[in-house]
């Protein structure tokens, strides 16, 4: 799918900030900076690698800053980030 | 007739039979110096570099600190740094704890100067670093019970104590506050220096206001001091209340805090003559906002106020409210200015305040204590040292003996901060034995350690919602997740001392 | 009702904490046109995701008339709200046209009628309005002021007494009474005058509204405090209750209580006391039995 670069989310406590690099190359390369690192980053990484794949993206630099959000925040960031990126809404117009 | 001549003989015979000398006062020379001029001329008023020239210390020995400017202390940098610059190695720095500021200390430890560290507590970039393995020597961590006792007791030796005070006269009668004009900084309380000014084989006072003396009332008396020490600032006075202390408007510390209130008014220990104490963290320190309306309503008033106080408990003192204060660590200007202007208000040592092994220590007649924590485990454990991601970032500071102590400790932590869980299943580390611990206050519910039946019966009665621990944890879990294990290495970083002496848990290293 | 901006997720993570009855969050005058796509995401994931307990969960959408509107409802509706809170409320029109959106989406998902309809009135149009509006619809639960683009919208300003806000306020209970819906007041937000809030629910408490919106948990206490019902009156309407279930029981019609009579008015508000009773936490659920 055509991305172009994009992002969504802040850097306030409980949110975090993703944007979406299209990729040369297959595979998504996700680079992960998270408070909850050692206990979540797995787990950032995986809801991350879900969201985007339902979505049919399954090629991009993903760039992360998370502040200790929870899964539903991810989901939600990530869906608007690639929803910025391809110019695909998820709502009927 | 009797004259002194005539009496020589029996002067001589009276000196040998006590084997001393006869005294010859007709020599002795009269000094006419008008005195607030001789005051000036004191032996022990040097330079900091002639101070520790004239202490003796070498290489090896114990120095030590305090840290009643918390952020905004100076002298520990200071003296390090001058150390250093004088070619001192392999010494053992012993502070009442160790904030974000000491992290010049980063490179002392690395050229050597300093190799082992003793305190409470370690925040910051020093924190971070020692986490990550800087020291070969693990930190020894104590409360400020167990240090006061281990410092009586001769566990930890100091060679020399180097005190900064906000006044001091030239012969070493000091203050946390300053009485003169010329007063630079306050952070009222001295009262983890106390055992170092009493037990340290030589004292050096540092302060930012040499005043006349006689500089009393005063803290620390000249008899325990060797050398005065005047520089430029001793600490900054305004980061006293920052750090671990804030007074919160964040909606889930007054939340935490109104719940923390109904449990102390539930409890079945808040009667008149009660005693009380708050530690660290918005939502203790407002919880004492909460009871207040409830003593005006029921005519019940606190014998005294313990531990760190605050402006809040300085209020309520001044209302009638709380009869004495005791203070070891001023947590504000408000209750540096009360210690210094108010007789109620009394400074204690940290011995006098929570020592195990004195039995007039304060902490045993405390009623009722409201602590925070990083974490409190299923089994009512509580870590206030360690953060969940395993990186020192906290002081034990008075917890596990108030929490030993008292007749009553309640814990108030959120459940979640962020993505971190605070009620887990083992603590990361051990700091406050669930033993010593009553009651957990979260958002979602308060949990009763089933030691107390009693209480659980109480606060159910009252209408609170009391709930299981292991019920608490299990709703953590369902929103945040599992989390995965720290990534700890095979390094002994810290040392965790029980306020008996005895090793209670030790500190791994984090591998990146 | 307690606001909540559709773009903190911070706040929106534990706002059932604080023990509001409802919580409203915002995708509209809280959320900039550049956020509004990022906000309906959140709060759709967070209504999946956050379990809020019993707490009423109500979401404030876009006008239709908005590039956002129909995106909103869609959102909303599929992650299960309790209530959709429709601003700037002018006639029954627009009410019919939500619920026309409403049932579109709520078909699509196999949940017809499980989405309920609250509107914010905030422009004299709208109170002229209130009662086609409180009328509207089936789904209709509740109406509610806004005071701040209403009082633009008079061409005057808000005072600490609410003399400007009477007409509207005394309008919209009216109305919603008639049309047997609940009544919300509007906010209050300067959060460091708490007397003068307290004065403005004690007021409309005597106006008759059911609730108070809140932009802060620390107005909750202020809130349960006035509403709260006083220990004389719980007793008073459980003695009541018991007398009218003591007559049930015998089959009489007509009951006395001390000496009063009791007929279907005094019974309504009984229950609604004790009901009150119940939300504000004094009485439990099963005291009342």
């Amino acid at each position: 799918m055509q991305l172009k670069e994009s992002f969504a989310g802040t850097l306030e406590s409980g949110d975090i900030h993703v944007r979406l690099q299209p990729s040369e190359e297959p595979g998504l390369k996700i680079n992960l900076d998270s408070t909850v690192a050692y206990q979540f980053g797995a787990q950032i990484k995986s809801v991350i690698t879900e969201t985007l794949e339902g979505l049919g993206i399954d090629s991009a630099v993903v760039n992360v800053i998370d502040k200790g959000a929870l899964d539903c925040t991810i989901r939600a960031r990530v869906t608007a980030a690639a929803v910025r990126a391809t110019g695909k809404d998820v709502w009927a117009d | 007739m009797s004259t002194l001549s005539q009496r020589a003989a029996l002067v001589e015979k009276a000196a040998e039979k006590l084997g001393k000398a006869v005294s010859h006062p007709e020599n002795n020379v009269k000094n006419p110096t008008p005195r607030i001029e001789f005051q000036k001329e004191s032996p022990k008023l040097v330079s900091l570099e002639e101070a520790i020239r004239r202490s003796g210390l070498k290489d090896g020995m114990t120095i030590s600190f305090h840290h009643h400017f918390r952020g905004g202390d100076k002298v520990v940098n200071l003296v390090v740094a001058k150390l250093a610059e004088m070619g001192f190695k392999n010494l053992h720095l012993a502070a009442s704890s160790l904030s974000d500021v000491h992290a010049p200390l980063i490179e002392h430890i690395e050229n050597g100067v300093i190799t082992r560290i003793s305190t409470s507590g370690l925040r910051g970039q020093l924190a971070d670093r020692i986490s990550r393995g800087l020291m070969e020597e693990p930190v020894i961590f104590r409360s400020h019970g167990g240090r006061g006792s281990a410092i009586a007791t001769g566990d930890l030796h100091i060679d020399v104590a180097f005190l900064g005070a906000s006044s001091a006269d030239p012969l070493g009668n000091a203050c946390g506050y300053s009485r003169s004009e010329n007063a630079k900084s306050i952070c009222g309380s001295l009262g983890y220096a106390l055992p170092d000014a009493q037990y340290a084989d030589k004292v050096v006072i540092l302060t930012d206001d040499l005043v006349d003396y006689p500089n009393t009332p005063c803290s620390i008396s000249e008899r325990q001091v060797d050398y005065v020490v005047e520089i430029d600032s001793v600490g900054d006075s305004s980061k006293i209340s920052s750090g671990a202390i804030r007074d919160s408007k964040n909606p889930r510390d007054i939340l935490l805090a109104q719940k923390a209130a109904k449990v102390i008014i539930n409890s079945g220990y808040f009667k008149d003559g009660f005693s009380i104490q708050t530690g660290t963290g918005g939502a203790s320190l407002a919880a004492v906002k909460y009871i207040r309306q409830s003593m005006i309503d029921r005519g019940i008033k606190a014998s005294f106020a313990l531990g760190g106080i605050t402006a809040h408990m300085v209020k309520l003192h001044e209302e009638g409210l709380i009869g004495r204060l005791i203070d070891v660590q001023s947590f504000d200007k408000v209750a540096a200015e009360s210690l210094k202007n108010d007789m109620m208000h009394k400074e204690v040592s940290a011995n006098e305040y929570a020592s195990a092994d004195e039995p007039g220590s304060a902490v045993h007649y405390l009623d009722i204590v409201i602590l925070s924590a990083l974490e409190v485990d299923v089994n009512f454990n509580v870590n206030v040292l360690v953060g969940s991601d395993g990186i020192i970032r906290g002081a034990i500071g008075g917890h596990p003996d108030t929490a030993a102590d008292s007749a009553l400790s309640i814990i108030v932590c959120p459940l979640l901060r962020g993505r971190i869980p605070c009620v887990v299943d083992e603590v990361t580390t051990l700091i406050t034995p669930g033993s010593s611990v009553d009651v957990v206050v979260t958002e979602y519910g308060i949990a009763v350690n089933p030691r107390r039946p009693e209480l659980a019966e109480r606060l159910r009665a009252a209408g609170l919602d009391v709930t299981d621990i292991k019920t608490l944890r299990d709703k953590g879990q369902s929103i945040i997740g599992e989390a995965s294990p720290l990534p700890f290495g095979d390094k002994v970083v810290g040392v965790v001392m029980n306020r008996d002496g005895n090793v209670l848990d030790v500190i791994k290293n984090i591998a990146d | 009702m307690m606001f909540v901006p559709g773009n903190n997720p911070g706040m929106m993570a534990d706002a059932h904490i604080y023990g509001p009855d409802s919580i409203m969050l915002d995708l509209e005058d809280s959320v900039t046109m550049a956020e509004k796509d990022t906000a309906r995401l959140l709060v759709y994931n967070a209504l999946k995701s956050i379990d809020y307990g019993d707490t009423e969960m109500v979401v404030r959408i876009n006008p239709l008339n908005t590039p956002y509107g129909k995106k909103d409802i869609e959102a909303v509706v599929k992650a299960g709200v309790d209530v959709i809170r429709m601003p700037k409320t002018e006639t029954a029109e627009e009410v019919v046209e939500v619920e026309r959106e409403i049932e579109r989406v709520e078909r699509e998902i196999g949940c017809l009628g499980r989405t309920k309809i609250m509107a914010a009135i905030e422009s004299a149009l709208g109170i002229c309005n209130a009662y086609a509006i409180a009328t509207a619809s089936p789904r209709m639960m509740g109406i509610a002021l806004g005071a701040e683009d209403y009082c633009a919208n008079l061409k005057t300003q808000r005072t600490p007494d609410g003399d400007e806000l009477r007409l509207a306020r005394e309008t919209i209970v009216v109305a919603a009474r008639a049309a047997g819906i609940d009544a919300l007041d509007t906010v209050y937000s300067n959060l460091n005058d708490m007397e003068t809030f307290r004065k403005e629910v004690e007021f409309i408490h005597r106006l008759g509204f059911d609730g108070k919106s809140i932009i802060n948990p620390r107005q909750i206490e202020v809130v349960n405090e006035v509403f709260a019902p006083t220990e004389k009156a719980i007793e008073k309407a459980r003695t009541i209750l018991a007398a009218i279930r003591e007559a049930e029981k015998k089959g009489s019609g007509v009951i006395a209580v001390n000496g009063k009579m009791v007929d279907r008015p005094v019974v309504i508000r009984a229950q609604r006391t004790i009901d009150l009773a119940i939300a504000s936490g004094i009485l439990k659920e099963e005291e009342v039995k």
